[in-house]
């Protein structure tokens, strides 16, 4: 196979994966803390709270990802006019567009992401015995700190492996930016497509690897993390 | 110390506390018996509205419990709880099972939570074993952890809801000998136990539950060698015989 394409200034194939990168280092970090809250907020004692957290999670996650990423940009940026990055008169609009449609992608995905962050969270809650939180409650904290301090620490830590499938899903995931004009891994497969139709199997391998060698390493992590922080009973 | 006024609660339509009205006195050692599901553990966590009440009034030392909210927490604080199943924080080491509500709930600073913690560890015998994690501990050292963590708090009373139930036989005493200790320091306790030994030897006064109510109130040798109902004769032979 004739993987010279790697080496072709014209395809900054690095660049791309590093793009991808970038977009689910931000998103996993966003969608953790949401995910979080709406785990929070899914077990809080305040109906209206509990009410929004659960409508968010089964509607969101609900909702394809590339429908969500094309109304980030349609009509949460082009109808409602957010703006995620500063756009400066007598500029070239480039630069404006790419970190406007890489933070509109970031946002996009970590709405959708923390809904799985979310129900992995709150099963690691259920495996948390109800006499921790009475005890908990028993020295006086209040549910905020009973949340915080004991029962989320102890629930992530069941639920990390989870948490890895979900963070090697949404790194696959982030191929759906190319859609808004992110310039990452799938964009450069489909240039490779148009421009490099006779080398299909080398290319396609070529994005394929890329994706298994930044996803691999993660499961095998995460599988080792959970084995050590693990809550022994 | 604890005061119960006319205490009413049900769980759906099962009538669990029937009519409480009860005061225990500041240093007194109550010892509740009954047989199982009369309520003594609902009685318990009332008493720190870890249930709450359908009617009725719970003071502790002159304070009215309230429904919820940050006062119900600072007031919950004042009572310390041991469970049956020692609930240590599982994720927690030994001594910061036993610093945290010092730091969190009193705003203690660190330093001197510790030197606390560890006075309390020493006094119940696990010092050496500070930075383990409750589950590299036996059931009798967790319970001394639990009781060192409850204390932690400077409660007003404490209440112990069967701290040996859940213990192997030979871990028994070690748990009692720290319960008999305190209850010699004048502590108010009201203790839920089947342990007759420590009944006769700490209480002061024993509660006979049965069916949500409080059948009887005597002095233990007295409540043991002449008990007035029918009840708690039953009882007192079931768990004298063996
Ligand atoms: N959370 C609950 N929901 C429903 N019923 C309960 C609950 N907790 C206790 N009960 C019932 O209330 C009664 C009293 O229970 P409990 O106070 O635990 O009794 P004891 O500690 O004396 O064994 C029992 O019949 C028990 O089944
Ligand atoms: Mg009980």
């Amino acid at each position: 196979m004739d993987f010279s394409f790697l080496t072709d200034p014209r395809y900054d194939f690095l660049g791309a994966f590093w793009m991808t990168i970038q977009l689910s280092f931000w998103s996993a970090l966003g969608a953790f803390v949401l995910g979080v809250v709406l785990a929070a907020m899914r077990v809080s004692p305040v109906p209206l709270m509990r009410g929004f957290g659960t409508a968010y999670v089964n509607i969101v996650r609900n909702i394809p990802l590339t429908v969500i990423i094309i109304v980030m940009s349609q009509v949460i940026a082009g109808t409602l006019g957010l703006r995620l990055a500063v756009r400066e008169p007598g500029v070239n609009p480039q630069g404006f567009l790419d970190s406007q449609n890489f933070r509109l992608a970031v946002l996009g995905f970590i709405l959708y992401t923390a809904t799985f962050v979310c129900e992995a969270v709150r099963s690691g809650i259920n495996t948390v015995p109800p006499g921790q939180a009475e005890a908990a409650r028993a020295i006086g904290l209040r549910f905020t700190q009973v949340l915080g301090i004991v029962i989320l620490p102890q629930a992530i830590r069941a639920v990390i492996a989870p948490l890895g499938s979900v963070l090697i899903a949404l790194i696959k995931n982030t191929t759906v930016a190319s859609a808004i004009g992110v310039f990452e891994a799938a964009a450069l497969m489909n240039l490779y497509i148009e421009n490099e139709a006779d080398k299909f199997p080398a290319t396609f391998l070529a994005i394929a690897v890329g994706f298994v060698i930044i996803t691999l390493p993660i499961g095998l992590l995460f599988g080792a993390w959970a084995k050590k922080v693990g809550v022994k009973r | 110390m604890i005061e119960m006024r006319d205490v009413q609660k049900h769980f759906g339509a099962l009538h669990v506390l029937k009519d409480i009205n009860l005061s225990i006195p500041a240093g007194q050692v109550t010892i509740v018996l009954g047989p199982s599901g009369s309520g003594k553990s609902t009685l318990c966590r009332t008493i720190n509205r870890l249930e709450p009440i359908d009617s009725g009034t719970i003071a502790v030392d002159g304070t009215v419990l309230p429904a919820e909210g940050k006062e119900l927490a600072q007031l919950r604080a004042d009572v310390g709880m041991v469970f049956q199943s020692f609930n240590l924080f599982a994720h927690k080491s030994i001594l910061d099972n036993v610093t945290l509500g010092p730091i969190k709930v009193r705003r203690m600073n660190k330093a001197e939570a510790e030197k606390l913690g560890m006075s309390l560890l020493e006094r119940v015998g696990i010092a050496s074993q500070k930075d383990k994690l409750p589950a590299q501990l036996s059931g009798g050292q967790q319970q001394r952890v639990a009781i060192a963590r409850a204390l932690a708090m400077r409660p007003k009373v404490m209440l112990f809801d069967e701290p040996t139930s859940a213990l192997d036989p030979e871990m028994v005493n070690e748990v009692l000998d720290v319960m008999t200790s305190l209850a010699r320091e004048g502590m108010t306790m009201l203790v839920v136990t089947h342990e007759m030994g420590f009944a006769r030897r700490a209480g002061d006064r024993v509660l006979f539950m049965a069916d949500g109510e409080i059948v009887e109130d005597a002095p233990p040798e007295q409540f043991f060698t002449d008990p007035k109902s029918a009840r708690a004769k039953d009882f007192l032979s079931k768990i004298l015989t063996h």
